[in-house]
């Protein structure tokens, strides 16, 4: 059984994701994470002035339990199935990420420069998670879904949109690691 | 009862982000630098067996748990949401590393600053909500 405090390799992870999808179609639901975040905002009142809020955010309860468990899922993956957190990479790419200023590549779980929490919490790091946050939450919406929509969702169910949103996410963050990365971090 | 299977579903979801490292920003550069086949692995997995699956929940018309058939929403027709959206989404997830799934499981491994990143995504589908109608669709 230590198999399962180690890293969970593709050919497990794959089909749990799979289960997750078929478990939700046999309970009448379509698996898609994004969907909550405006589930979130019509509960927060945004459906008084703008319509596309003006939804029924009680038949969407079913999606925010499935939210919660995840995060519930992230609290027992940390404490209770891991004995190490360490996210062993390719070489090439510890080397290529230290080059870019990110000393804890091949040593953590998370890069400790842009997500350490500390008093001195720096503006740009809150800016990159903040701008990221934003660019992922109109992204979703605009394309109508996100990894688990469209490429876990959308493609099993061969939809020619979800190919085109697939390569869409491919073009964006192929940009951001090529030519963003190098202009902000260094 | 229902409401527990959901939950349950969603800590089978969150223990597999978390554990399969696809939580982890440096699993996203490294696969969007092609250096590893681990998330290929991974959606390729699921997506294959989603694929097969579903054909097979076709052909054979199997029914769900209430007895109901089966049903996949069709996304609607277009090519400009999910281009510009995929974009403007493919930005985000490289940056940060973390899409609607894998951040809320970050949020309960206790990495708190993740927060950040879910705060601002409710915020930027709440300014999607505001602008959709100008948009190109």
């Amino acid at each position: 059984m230590n198999w399962i405090f180690e890293p969970w390799p593709w050919y497990v992870a794959g089909p749990l994701i799979a289960l997750v999808m078929f478990s939700l179609l046999m309970a009448d639901k379509n698996f898609g994470m994004s969907s909550n975040l405006r589930t979130l905002c019509a509960i927060c009142g945004a459906g008084k002035s703008v319509d596309f809020f003006k939804i029924d955010w009680k038949a969407q309860q079913w999606n925010l339990l499935v939210l919660i468990g995840t995060v519930i899922g992230g609290y027992i993956g940390f404490h209770f199935l891991s004995n190490d957190t360490v996210v062993y990479l390719n070489p090439r790419t510890v080397t290529e990420l230290k080059a870019l200023g990110f000393q804890s590549a091949g040593s953590s779980y998370l890069p400790t420069e842009l997500f350490e929490t500390s008093i001195s919490f720096d503006v740009k790091n809150f800016s990159i998670l903040a701008i990221g946050g934003l660019l992922i939450g109109f992204g979703t919406r605009y394309a109508g879904g996100c990894t688990s929509g469209h490429a876990i969702s959308g493609l099993s169910n061969l939809q020619l949109p979800s190919l085109v949103a697939v390569i869409g996410f491919f073009i964006g963050g192929l940009i951001m690691v090529n030519v963003i990365f190098p202009l902000i971090f260094s | 009862m229902k409401n527990l299977i959901f939950l349950l579903i969603g800590v089978i979801f969150g223990i597999t982000m978390f554990k399969s490292e696809a939580a982890s920003w440096f699993r996203i550069y490294e696969m969007f630098q092609f250096q590893s086949f681990h998330m290929y692995g991974i959606i390729g997995s699921a997506l294959l067996i989603g694929a097969v699956g579903i054909q097979v929940i076709k052909r054979l018309d199997l029914k769900s748990f209430s007895g109901e058939t089966i049903e996949l929403a069709p996304k609607t027709k277009g090519f400009n949401r999910y281009m510009f959206g995929g974009i403007i989404f493919g930005l985000g997830w490289a940056l940060v590393g973390a899409c609607p799934g894998p951040m809320f499981s970050l949020l309960g491994a206790g990495f708190g600053s993740i927060a950040v990143v879910i705060l601002f995504s409710v915020l930027g589908t709440l300014v999607y909500g505001m602008v959709m109608k100008k948009l190109p669709h």
